[in-house]
């Protein structure tokens, strides 16, 4: 029975696929890519969704930008220090935490938190005083949580896999530590840090609750104030999947052809995130071709 | 660590040995001065390592009990033994790479060139007495950069990174030390994981000798491989004795019998006993070393 369930999922996955790539052609149009949206009833004039694919990439790119340093950090130091071990069991933890929140539930911490006239400077706000706190900023914060717990895994599980053996051939040739894992073992988990990268990307383009909370879910992408990009930043916008979202039966645009073209793009999208995690988790095999 | 380490009386192993350079002179300027041994015969050669009262523990469990044993220049020591006995743990003291473990602890005292290595920065000690390991372990890098690396002086304070042009000639020269430069040739950018077990092992050889080292440690460096690539490094080793003061650790007595000069047999933690290589397994003192070289046990 087994072989039927298997065969379920597969059908299942085949009828998402395919029934998105049939909607989505059939209401795709090149100039959807490139126009930006408006609010007109008439959808002949609502536009395209070049806002929310523009600001698909930019949250992509500061979610990650912030999650894989702060990421790569917790995870050298829980592989290769990790003293003392109380700490270490706790941090952890708060990554256990962390992957484990649901989506919705850190947007709605994300917003009281960043609400505070503390982080005014990070949002639109009103003479400094109050925060409005919903931006590209805060929800790149924000969702970088959501990446973070994939690329530790990733790079720890990569670190973990180079035998002892690797790093005491460095120490006996007179080097530190710190130039180990510099020179040797962070170049060595370079496809794990990628495998961990590709798959927080995904888990960010495909996050909904946090960009409709935290991003303003304006139409267009309104900057704010200050200098390019700064301004940019602390603007608001929408992403694919709040575009989709909105325009969806249960959204306020209520318009499923432009819904179901956008989906179709958001899933090209992951898919390519996808084929590329399976491509980088491929190299990495070749590489660590040590005995143990 | 206090409770290993009443330093008693020395026991000097070798009567015959020369003395060393003054106390806290810097690293050996008289090396060409070194009688070059030729052949098997250990002549006078001079102490490069001294093990004086060695006691290694890990945890409390005695793995090296108060050894003392001479490292000299020019010679091949070998150290065998059963599994179990302490060979790998002294090897690894040498370095202070026993430091790695966090439940080791050492007594005893333990000198390169006469000065005590415990007074050495462990990365400049380490420099200077480099080691191979078991299982071939180059890095996942081009040959080049694995030899670069070891030559490049990282941690220095604002020193600029050395071009290519100057770190060729000595990557060079260390592949040829190690009889690779024939087999990689020209292509330096070769990935090092994908050379052969064995050419892996004489890059890591190559590495371990890039920066000068005055002692090379082996540790079992042939276990991993095939007879022929054994063949090739126990060849090697025969020229580097020259250069370098070689310890083996090995398993194989056929290897230590062909490649080493003075060998030390050790059992459950003790040296048992120490000499040439002919008196070890022609004439032993011990009964113990001839039940083991004789292959009663091991």
């Amino acid at each position: 029975m087994c072989w039927a369930a298997g065969l379920f999922v597969t059908l299942a996955a085949a009828a998402i696929v395919v029934f998105m790539a049939v909607k989505g052609l059939q209401y795709l149009q090149l100039g959807l890519l490139f126009q930006h949206p408006t609010a007109a009833v008439d959808q002949s004039k609502a536009g395209g969704f070049l806002d929310p694919i523009e600001g698909t990439i930019a949250l992509t790119l500061l979610g990650t930008l912030i999650a894989a340093p702060i990421a790569i950090g917790t995870a050298v130091w829980l592989s290769e220090y990790g003293r003392p071990t109380g700490l270490a069991r706790l941090v952890e933890a708060g990554v256990d935490v962390i992957a484990g929140v649901p989506s919705i539930v850190l947007a709605i911490f994300g917003l009281i938190v960043f609400s505070k006239a503390l982080f005014s400077f990070l949002s639109i706000s009103a003479q400094g005083v109050s925060s409005f706190g919903r931006s590209f900023l805060i929800a790149g914060i924000t969702i970088s949580l959501v990446a973070l717990p994939l690329i530790v895994g990733s790079v720890r599980e990569a670190l973990q896999a180079i035998p002892s053996h690797v790093r005491e051939a460095s120490y006996a040739l007179g080097k530190s530590q710190a130039t180990t894992i510099r020179h040797v073992l962070l170049p060595s988990v370079r496809p794990g840090i990628a495998t961990g990268i590709a798959l927080g990307m995904g888990r960010i383009v495909g996050d909904t609750a946090i960009a409709i909370v935290l991003l303003g879910n304006t139409l267009e992408n309104q900057p704010g104030t200050g200098i390019w990009p700064l301004d940019y930043l602390r603007g608001t916008g929408s992403t694919l999947t709040t575009y989709v979202y909105n325009n969806s039966p249960v959204g306020e645009g209520n318009a499923p052809q432009k819904a179901y073209a956008a989906a179709f793009v958001l899933l090209l999208v992951v898919l390519l995130l996808n084929y590329s995690v399976d491509r980088l988790a491929r190299g990495s095999r070749q590489v660590t071709a040590w005995s143990r | 660590m206090e409770s290993l380490n009443p330093p008693p009386p020395i026991r000097r192993i070798d009567p015959t040995r020369t003395p060393g350079p003054r106390p806290g002179a810097p690293a050996a300027p008289a090396l060409a001065t070194i009688p070059v041994l030729g052949g098997r015969a250990p002549g006078p050669a001079r102490d490069r390592m001294r093990c004086e009262r060695v006691t290694i523990a890990y945890g409390g469990k005695i793995a090296v009990n108060a050894v003392d044993l001479p490292v000299r220049q020019g010679e091949v020591l070998a150290l065998i033994g059963p599994s179990g006995c302490g060979k790998t743990t002294l090897i690894r003291s040498l370095n202070r790479l026993t430091e790695l473990t966090p439940t080791a602890a050492r007594g005893g005292r333990i000198t390169l060139d006469d000065q005590d290595i415990d007074e050495l920065e462990v990365t400049h000690l380490r420099r200077r007495v480099s080691m191979v390991f078991q299982q071939p372990n180059p890095f996942p890098m081009s040959i080049y950069e694995n030899i670069a690396y070891a030559l490049r002086e990282h941690g220095e304070k604002r020193r600029r990174r050395p071009r290519r042009a100057e770190l060729e000639p000595r990557v060079i020269e260390a592949l040829t030390r190690a009889g690779l430069i024939d087999e990689v040739g020209e292509d330096l950018d070769h990935p090092a994981l994908r050379l052969s077990g064995g050419q892996q092992q004489r890059l890591c050889i190559a590495r371990a000798l890039a920066a000068d080292p005055e002692v090379l440690l082996l540790d079992e460096p042939c276990s991993a491989l095939d007879p022929r690539s054994t063949s090739v490094i126990e060849e090697l080793i025969g020229r580097l004795k020259q250069e370098v003061a070689v310890v083996i650790v090995t398993h194989n007595l056929q290897q230590a019998r062909r490649i080493a000069d003075r060998v030390a047999f050790m059992y459950l933690g003790e040296l048992v006993e120490y000499d040439a290589v002919e008196r070890v397994f022609n004439a032993p003192r011990a009964q113990r070393t001839q039940d083991y070289v004789a292959g009663a046990f091991g």
